[in-house]
């Protein structure tokens, strides 16, 4: 073999193309490979019904982070941003939630919510400084750890004594206490256990809600915006940076396992068994299929594996795609609220209520909806006059009692139009085609083991220092030249870049190191 | 999987009928669930049928997994330290298994009973490990301690009185060698293996053969002096092979709460079971980190003045104990066979080194009352009882 790249990523997920480009723009000979067609991972746009496009998974974004635009030269174009949450109400008195204030709500609710988003700011200001830091190493005399957990306890000390103890307080806490103290609106209440439970496996009531709310927060105070021409644009536009900085991307490549000899990474094999060479094989799939399926439990130890093995990644999101042949009527809302992101959650019972059936395998029959329609300020998505509803359903667990079948998966797409319909009674006759991808699908489609979008539960247990596991918090692998870049390590998933990044910056100094 | 009733209190090995018969001071204690006898008549007696003729032991309870699947040797590979590639179809493996960390979690013995198929015992359970070690593996762990009965049968007339009770060919069996019988009607395995560093064998049958089994060894031993045994006999020829006992040198790394108090190969004296050649095991890296920058700890034997066992105690780098202790003793023993007051000890490094000198405390009651005595202590580095008819293939015909 002649050809030996620098390093070879495996996978053109956001952060493996944001990991390859940076790699590059060090000087550093890059190949990304891709299983699928396109790039992007979950972060693509993809044709559902003829002339009908959508965000096949990710569809809103909310914290690109402004490291990686800058170093990357991105500008990604918007076609909405700072979006609003309207969270409906059955009697369509529903409430708007934007710039950390909200209307429709009593005076007193309106001035608890933004004493409470100030302080959620605070906190998840401090979290932001460390989703662009790798995590330090506990228990080494290294001195950057050691400086990165210094500054850690410091800028929570710095909170100030009470904003501190509180700090300490909310961060494993459950949503709802806190909501319940605060709120009267059933509406505010239900809207923000929403926020903090979308995309996980756990409930308003469940421990940690309060640090995936935060982190929800962190990347950009909370605010979001859909790009324009779908989340695939973005990956696009990365894929587009990697390649001017060098990268070499082919897709249509599934990497078959990592080659391991000897105990380091020496390259790659691709499932039609071409092998390609480098001493770095950088991973942007998910912890678990790295290393149970790419490195192989042989090549690393026992403890190792069964921490890896033990990971939560099981999904409970399904997205749910909808080509509409004109914009639903829902009552009380005006037109140009299309372009906001209307949430279904209408009070936190609801939410926990819908997350008692995934406990045991099961579909959420009045589910927890968040829609977007993202062709009402994007015509490249759907023919003129008509529109897509982009939506995040929650909740469908991955791993459904008797396993997912088409029966199933109508039945619960029929639950989801269902509650849609409460609010706009003419969706149903709008429909022209529909897509529905449980995590099952989301797995398949996107080699996500257990169709999680975080590639792991974000939770305080999978978190910075043990994110995905001990031993693994640094983006390297046990084993010599295999690294993650995945939303499966710190800071975890979103359309952020930041693992991405983290995990080039990583490499490099390592690679100074050595 | 088929449900099983739950045993009530102590369980019986299938040879209890037999031991029961012989016993006369009814003393045993606890043995991983089942009744383990520590002597039977005479722990003296029983010692010197070690060292004089032929002791059987009962080592049913004894932890025994079957090993088997396409990955099992890929498995093995990378549970313990050494390369079991080189451990052919009948043969066995003396071998350790370590953490992440390169602790040592357990050691113990590999059979390689067919190609591809290994039963593995050690002193303790380790279910939870194997199965976590599985993940990733097409391999079954099962666990089958309840369903092979196992005798050792050690010392110099051993071979005589298996030779005896018909099992030809037994004298082509070298050291960690295994071979398979007819007895009965049933498959006995026999193992060329022990805890005693002396001519010996290890007998595996089902449990319902046991008591035949039994029968028919005494029955053919009663001419070369054949006993059983029990554990404090065993114990010391433990020591005075050099072995190493689980809660005693090491504690399982899994077991331990305070860091510093789990102990690695190369600190226990099994480097040479450490093969930096194998690419992958599980403590790899954490022992070759270790070999770089040395280890905190060494394993000693140690030839002590006088005839006062140093059970516990600390041990010095001087007569006067001036600088604080460096280590303490783990085994302590009077070893009638060596006439040597013997030991095992843990010291920290760069202490310890074979040929040293170093001084170990001693208290001993007389009359009630304590004394002290410091007592000169040389590192040896060989077992303090290796006879040559250990090794003789052919046995020799005692």
């Amino acid at each position: 073999m002649t050809d030996r790249y620098d390093a070879i990523v495996v996978g053109a997920g956001h952060n493996g193309l944001v990991c390859s480009a940076l790699l590059a723009k060090s000087g550093k000979q890059v190949l990304v490979l891709e299983a699928n067609e396109q790039v992007g991972g979950a972060a693509i746009t993809r044709e559902f019904a003829d002339g009908y496009s959508v965000s096949a998974c990710a569809h809103l974004l909310y914290q690109l982070q402004p490291e990686v635009r800058k170093e990357l030269n991105l500008s990604p174009t918007l076609s909405t941003d700072n979006m609003a949450t309207i969270a409906l109400a059955e009697d369509a008195n529903h409430i708007r939630l934007s710039d950390g204030s909200v209307e429709g709500v009593s005076d007193e609710d309106a001035a608890s919510y933004r004493a409470f988003r100030k302080r959620m700011t605070r906190f998840s200001d401090l979290l932001r400084k460390y989703l662009n830091k790798a995590p330090p190493r506990l228990g080494t005399r290294d001195f950057k750890d050691l400086a990165t957990l210094g500054q850690l306890g410091f800028d929570i000390r710095r909170l100030g004594k009470e904003e501190m103890q509180e700090f300490l307080r909310l961060i494993g806490m459950n949503i709802h206490d806190e909501l319940d103290e605060r709120f009267e609106s059933p509406l505010l209440k239900g809207a923000i256990s929403l926020d903090s439970v979308l995309g996980t496996h756990l409930g308003p009531r469940s421990p940690n809600t309060i640090m995936t709310y935060l982190y929800r927060l962190a990347g950009d105070h909370g605010r979001v915006a859909a790009p324009q021409g779908g989340m695939g644009s973005v990956s696009e536009a990365l894929a587009h940076a990697a390649r001017i900085a060098g990268v070499t991307i082919r897709t249509n490549m599934r990497v078959k396992r990592i080659v391991i000899e000897n105990g380091r990474a020496t390259g790659v094999e691709t499932d039609s068994g071409e092998r390609l060479s480098s001493y770095t094989v950088i991973s942007n799939a998910d912890p678990k299929s790295t290393v149970m399926g790419l490195v192989g439990a042989k090549h690393v130890e026992t403890g190792f594996t069964r921490r890896i093995h033990h990971l939560r990644s099981k999904g409970n999101a399904a997205k749910l795609h909808l080509a509409l042949d004109g914009l639903p009527t829902f009552e009380g809302l005006s037109k140009k609220d299309f372009a906001e992101r209307i949430v279904i959650a209408p009070d936190e019972h609801y939410v926990e209520r819908a997350f008692n059936p995934a406990k045991y395998g099961e579909y959420s029959p009045q589910p927890v909806v968040e829609m977007t329609f993202p062709s009402f300020r994007d015509d490249s998505l759907a023919p003129t006059g008509k529109h897509v509803m982009s939506a995040v359903v929650q909740y469908a667990p991955y791993a459904l009692k008797g396993g997912w079948n088409d029966d199933e998966k109508d039945a619960f797409e029929q639950a989801v139009i269902n509650t849609i319909a409460k609010y706009a009674p003419d969706i149903e006759q709008r429909i022209m085609a529909g897509e529905l991808l449980t995590p099952a699908d989301i797995e398949r489609e996107f080699h996500i083991t257990g169709g999680h979008w975080h590639h792991g539960e974000l939770t305080l247990d999978q978190f910075l220092f043990v994110r995905p596991v001990s031993g693994a918090a640094q983006y390297r692998m046990p084993v010599d030249g295999v690294y993650l870049c995945g939303a499966g390590t710190h800071p975890g998933g979103g359309v952020s870049g930041a693992a991405g990044r983290n995990a080039a910056k990583a490499i490099l100094r390592r690679e100074k190191a050595a | 999987m088929k449900s099983q009733p739950v045993h009530q209190g102590r369980l019986q090995t299938p040879f209890y009928s037999r031991l029961e018969k012989l016993d006369t001071v009814n003393e045993w204690h606890e043995w991983k669930g089942y009744s383990s006898a520590d002597s039977l008549y005479c722990e003296d007696t029983e010692y010197f049928a070690i060292r004089n003729a032929t002791a059987v032991f009962d080592l049913t309870p004894m932890t025994k997994y079957r090993i088997s699947g396409p990955d099992a040797l890929d498995y093995l590979n990378r549970l313990v330290t050494r390369d079991m590639a080189k451990v052919r179809p009948g043969r066995v493996a003396y071998a350790v298994w370590c953490d992440d960390q390169g602790q040592v979690i357990d050691d113990g013995t590999i059979f390689h009973l067919r190609e591809g198929e290994y039963r593995l015992c050690s002193q303790e359970r380790h279910f939870a490990w194997l199965q976590a070690a599985a993940i990733g593996f097409d391999v079954t762990v099962t666990h089958e301690t309840e369903d092979v009965a196992a005798l050792a049968v050690q010392g110099p007339t051993s071979f005589s009185v298996l030779n005896k009770m018909g099992l030809k060919g037994l004298e082509e069996l070298k050291p960690f060698g295994l071979t398979h019988f007819d007895f009965q009607g049933t498959e006995l395995m026999v193992s060329r293996t022990g805890f005693t560093a002396d001519l010996g064998y290890e007998l595996w049958i089902d449990p319902d053969k046991a008591e035949a089994l039994w029968d028919a060894l005494f029955e053919a031993g009663e001419l070369f002096g054949i006993r059983a045994i029990g554990t404090h006999a065993l114990e010391l020829a433990r020591i005075e092979a050099g072995f190493l006992a689980a809660y005693m040198e090491f504690l399982p790394a899994d077991e331990t709460v305070r860091t510093g108090r789990s102990r690695s190969p190369l600190e226990l004296g099994l480097e040479w079971l450490v093969d930096f050649k194998k690419p992958n095991f599980n403590g790899r890296r954490a022992l070759a980190e270790e070999k770089r920058n040395g280890s905190t700890w060494r394993l000693v034997k140690l030839d002590i003045e006088g005839n006062k066992p140093a059970h516990h105690s600390y041990i010095f780098e001087n007569a006067k104990a001036s600088k604080g202790h460096i280590g303490f003793i783990t085994s302590a023993a009077w070893s009638p066979v060596c006439k040597q007051n013997i030991a095992l000890g843990t010291v920290k490094t760069p202490h310890g080194k074979p040929g040293d000198t170093i001084w170990v405390e001693i208290y001993y009651q007389r009359e009630m009352h304590w004394n002290r005595t410091m007592a000169k202590a040389t590192v040896v580095d060989k077992p303090f009882w290796f006879p040559p008819r250990r090794g003789a293939t052919p046995p020799g015909p005692y």
